[in-house]
């Protein structure tokens, strides 16, 4: 399929109703822990979706392409879309965090669908960037994608591989910035103002570098497939942590906690409430 | 050693195609250039960006390759120690970490470019591998071992260049995991690993001229360490005596020392090693090594004592 006919495939409609179940998935699974990094996994919901369901071939399941969970945090929201595909059962996410279960905060290579460890920063694109160059000595056609949070951008190795994934001309890396603009102790822009601006620094390591709402599935979708590929692609999406729950919207305490019974109705009925608009 | 690691690489990358090598800014000179130029796309600078090397090493390794990162010891080891630990280690993959100009081999460039606890901060992370070839002619074995049968993270310890050979009546072949002896005694026996074997083959030879009969046993693996080898050695004779150029904790000689209690040896037993002290002079390799107390000199003497 050439990338026209990919474009015209993707249904932003059907994304907006899967990442609502997403969503509500992720809550269900917090009932049963103490803390599961509930607002960072709502975050980049879109972003990730639009990986698995509009880029990866096979929608990433056995597929030539890759997609690699920098921001490990994150997790949550992969763990539901591979339970989605079949890649994890039921009974995985129901032993999220437990004894006897393969399933913890950060994600661990080895678990069905999971391409890398992480959970420390800054440590996702260095190594996307060696599979990104693996696939090309190999002779291989995968791309390699991958999403990172905003921290990471303050981490030095990310800016190594920056640099070296330019200098290497790898036009089948995909960089998704989850650009929430917040961390654990505050908003990105206030406690780190010369964080910004992101794509610009982007450009200037020669990337390709855009910005856009990183909730808009259909925008994420044609933003990456209409790349020019010519080097690699970075695409910062302007997210919001916690994004779908009211009161969960930028708040840090959500970065890990998990919401009370009473939280838990008040976020479904919201969700629902927004899926029925 | 240098020059063999490279030699080596070049002949096993021209074996697999899976074998590939990624510097920072450093790179082995010599055979290299051969490397470069038959297989320009299994060679990757990634510049002075130790973090990186590890990571991109992690990535191909994830995606099938065999890569080798290298660099100076303290800067592949160090500096991207948590990358060594998360990404390769934790991850378990077959990777080797080159710790080039180990130990305190660079004598005129101070401290930082020391690394008087790689075995100790390397040898403490699960899964990882240790091994510390004593010659060019080990280097060479070692370097095709790591990059055609090895299974998981290594770091390979090297010296610098113009070491001797010293293994060529070995009475052992290399064989990774096990001891390797180079002199059978009965009485004294010495444990060595790396370039400072040279030196304890030459104490081998004063004791033997004062009528001792000596074995000189290369410890080359320290990770997995031949436990087996080790407290047979110990049994075996009534004097133990580890020499190595490393930091007192966490090297060969404590390894040797926790043998030694738990078989409940009878043998004496002699450490020399670096102190648990930076270094703050200059001179040769060798005079840096006499100011911790790693000369036969002063051996001898604390033998004699």
């Amino acid at each position: 399929m050439d990338s026209a006919d990919r474009r015209n495939s993707f249904d932003a409609a059907a994304a907006r109703r899967r990442c609502t179940t997403y969503r509500k998935r992720i809550l269900d699974v917090s009932q049963q822990v103490g803390a599961l990094h509930i607002a960072a996994a709502y975050s980049c919901a879109e972003i990730v979706d639009v990986i698995y369901h509009g880029l990866m071939r096979r929608n990433g399941v056995n597929s030539p392409d890759t997609f690699l969970m920098s921001k490990g945090h994150g997790c949550m929201i992969q763990y539901v879309i591979l339970e989605h595909l079949g890649v994890l059962s039921r009974a995985d996410l129901d032993t999220y965090c437990k004894t006897g279960g393969q399933l913890g905060c950060h994600p661990d290579y080895g678990v069905p669908g999971i391409e890398a460890s992480t959970g420390s920063l800054g440590h996702g694109l260095s190594m996307a960037v060696g599979m990104a160059y693996a696939e090309r000595i190999a002779g291989r056609d995968g791309t390699i994608y991958t999403v990172l949070s905003d921290g990471e951008l303050q981490e030095g190795s990310t800016w190594e591989a920056t640099m070296m994934g330019s200098s290497l001309r790898l036009d089948n890396l995909v960089m998704f910035v989850d650009n929430n603009d917040f961390q654990s102790l505050g908003r990105t822009s206030v406690t780190h103002p010369s964080f910004y601006p992101v794509a610009e620094k982007l450009r200037a390591f020669g990337w390709e570098a855009v910005e856009i709402d990183g909730h808009d599935a259909g925008a994420i979708f044609d933003a990456v497939t209409g790349r020019r590929g010519d080097k690699p692609f970075a695409l910062v999406g302007k997210t919001t942590k916690g994004k779908g729950v009211s009161y969960m919207e930028n708040v840090p305490i959500w970065h890990y906690r998990s919401p009370s019974r009473e939280e838990y109705e008040i976020a479904m009925r919201e969700l629902d409430q927004a899926a029925a608009k | 050693m240098r020059n063999a690691f490279a030699e080596a690489l070049y002949e096993a990358a021209s074996q697999d195609e899976r074998v590939c090598i990624v510097v920072a800014d450093i790179s082995p000179a010599g055979p290299m250039a051969k490397f470069q130029q038959e297989h320009p796309q299994r060679f990757i600078n990634v510049g002075v960006a130790e973090q990186s090397m590890i990571g991109i090493c992690a990535g191909l390794a994830l995606k099938g390759f065999r890569p080798f990162a290298y660099t100076i010891a303290t800067f592949s080891l160090y500096r991207p120690f948590e990358m060594v630990r998360d990404d390769l280690c934790y991850q378990n993959l077959p990777v080797t970490v080159v710790g080039m100009g180990s130990g305190i081999v660079y004598s005129t460039l101070g401290g930082t470019h020391h690394t008087q606890e790689d075995i100790a901060i390397a040898s403490a992370i699960p899964n990882m591998q240790v091994l510390t070839p004593c010659d060019p002619a080990e280097t060479r074995e070692m370097t095709r071992w790591c990059a055609l049968e090895n299974k998981g993270p290594m770091y390979l310890k090297l010296g610098k260049a113009g070491e001797p050979v010293l293994t060529e009546r070995a009475l052992d072949p290399f064989a990774f995991g096990k001891l390797r002896r180079l002199r059978q005694g009965r009485d004294i026996c010495i444990l060595a690993h790396g370039a400072i074997m040279k030196m304890a083959l030459g104490i081998a030879d004063e004791l033997q001229r004062s009528g001792a009969s000596v074995s000189v046993i290369n410890v080359h693996t320290i990770k997995p360490l031949d436990r087996e080898g080790v407290a047979r050695a110990l049994k075996n004779h009534q004097t133990a005596i580890v020499i190595e150029e490393h930091a007192p904790h966490g090297g060969l000689a404590s390894r040797v020392k926790e043998i030694a209690w738990d078989e409940n040896a009878r043998c004496k037993l002699h450490a020399f090693t670096l102190k648990d002290e930076f270094i703050h002079c200059y001179g040769s390799h060798e005079d840096l090594q006499a100011a911790h107390g790693l000369s036969a000199q002063h051996i001898m003497a604390k033998l004699r004592a």
